[in-house]
């Protein structure tokens, strides 16, 4: 067997494509953030997710800890179960709290984490208890338009109100 | 009289359709053949090689092109949209996305399907018509093993390097269009394109996909070639048949797949 020009033309070809899907995965995508390193699971439970979904990141002072990897609901206390993997070179104490935070004014969920100042860790299967359930756009604007409307109440009043410093 | 009438058009439906449903048996032992009989692509690897050749390397420039401007077109209307929600940044997501899981695989099966699937089809046939594929079978040489086989591996091969080169210069398109031409900040588009695309979910979903079309094209391909009336009329026929079926082929696919895919899971 003989190496000929169409060798290298396919050669060129075949290395191109994988330059392409290497581009695909490392720069399009976020290979680098889906690794292969240790986790621990830590459910929390929440009153409403809102939008949350499976694979949302979890985030702490904005970085990136872990993903979420299941959701559930649970039928005895009428609750969301988020259970989430967490990257176990992060260690946070017992008393962190987790809020359902929203990226930008319509971006995607995710989990916030705020830790605490207790001198235990989290341990796989552990359950947080502190948390913040996802603000609901609906709810946000009906007590905006309630607080407004008890406020235009007051104000008529007193109408020379709206000209104070 | 009337009754002769329907009776003939209910026969001539009736042979269409047997007819078809006919085809389609042949094309599928045809298939199971092709994979027995693959050894010799596999082993006389230059066979498959020179098919690659004819299939991928020469359908680069017009895969490229394209992919470019689909990725620029996707950037304008794209940004035209984006901006009245103000939410331009979100620019890089929108080509990524819909070029990883969708257009890529689609366009570069569409275009795969004319640029290399008829010549596969009209090559086949052509050598059915001039008798060199019965020469073979007098020379005791298998043509699915010669012929036939390394061009179906060589488009399945090809197809999937095709797509995912047509998806990288769209982004490109798209990045050249939406950063250097309208200003969009560079930082947060690859960074919310980064975000937003996962690679086992959005960038390996489309390798599957453009890999499925490269089956069905390259099947429908050497199946047509093979099977052609050896004449030109037939040939010139096989030829727009590839195009035309392959096309609808890889739609319906397309469908199927993204509805396996993406709407599994906690229902997007």
């Amino acid at each position: 067997m003989n190496r000929t020009t169409l060798d290298l033309w396919v050669g060129i070809f075949v290395a191109a494509g994988f330059g392409a899907l290497l581009f695909l995965a490392l720069k399009v995508g976020n290979l680098a953030a889906f690794s292969t390193a240790q986790t621990y699971k830590v459910d929390a439970k929440f009153a409403n997710i809102g939008g949350l979904k499976v694979r949302a990141p979890i985030k702490s002072a904005g970085v990136v800890v872990g993903r979420v990897t299941e959701i559930r609901f649970d039928n005895e206390t009428f609750e969301a179960v988020v259970t989430m993997n967490l990257d176990a070179d992060y260690k946070f104490p017992r008393d962190t709290s987790a809020k359902i935070l929203t990226s930008g004014l319509l971006g995607e969920q995710y989990i916030g984490l705020e830790a605490g100042g207790d001198r235990k860790t989290l341990n796989d299967g552990d359950t947080m208890r502190l948390t913040q359930s996802a603000v609901v756009l609906e709810d946000l604007i009906s007590q905006f338009l309630y607080s407004k409307a008890a406020e235009g109440g007051s104000e008529a009043k007193a109408p020379s109100r709206e000209r104070k410093p | 009289m009337a009754g002769a009438a329907v009776r003939g058009l209910f026969e001539r439906l009736g042979a269409a359709v047997t007819a078809r449903v006919w085809r389609l048996g042949f094309a599928s032992r045809f298939l199971v053949y092709l994979f027995l009989h693959s050894g010799t692509a596999l082993q006389r690897f230059g066979l498959t090689i020179r098919e690659i050749y004819f299939a991928g390397v020469l359908s680069l420039v017009i895969i490229l092109v394209s992919g470019l401007f689909v990725g620029m077109v996707l950037g304008l209307q794209g940004y035209h949209t984006l901006q009245r929600y103000g939410s331009s940044e979100a620019l890089g997501i929108l080509v990524a996305l819909s070029l990883v899981r969708e257009l890529g695989p689609v366009v570069a099966g569409l275009l795969f399907a004319s640029r290399a699937g008829s010549a596969i089809t009209a090559e086949i046939g052509l050598m059915k018509a001039t008798e060199q594929i019965a020469a073979m079978e007098m020379m005791a040489v298998d043509p699915i093993a010669r012929v036939v086989a390394p061009r179906f591996w060589g488009g399945v091969i090809s197809m999937p390097i095709l797509a995912a080169l047509f998806s990288a210069m769209g982004i490109y398109g798209g990045y050249l269009v939406g950063v250097k031409l309208i200003g969009v900040d560079e930082g947060a588009f690859w960074s919310q394109m980064q975000a937003a695309v996962d690679v086992r979910e959005d960038v390996l979903n489309g390798v599957i996909k453009s890999f499925v079309f490269g089956i069905a094209v390259s099947w429908i391909a050497v199946f047509e070639g093979y099977d052609a009336p050896p004449t030109a009329e037939g040939v010139s026929g096989a030829t727009t048949r590839t195009v035309v079926t392959s096309s609808l082929a890889i739609l319906a696919l397309d469908f199927m797949l993204t509805a396996l895919m993406f709407t599994g899971g906690n229902g997007l």
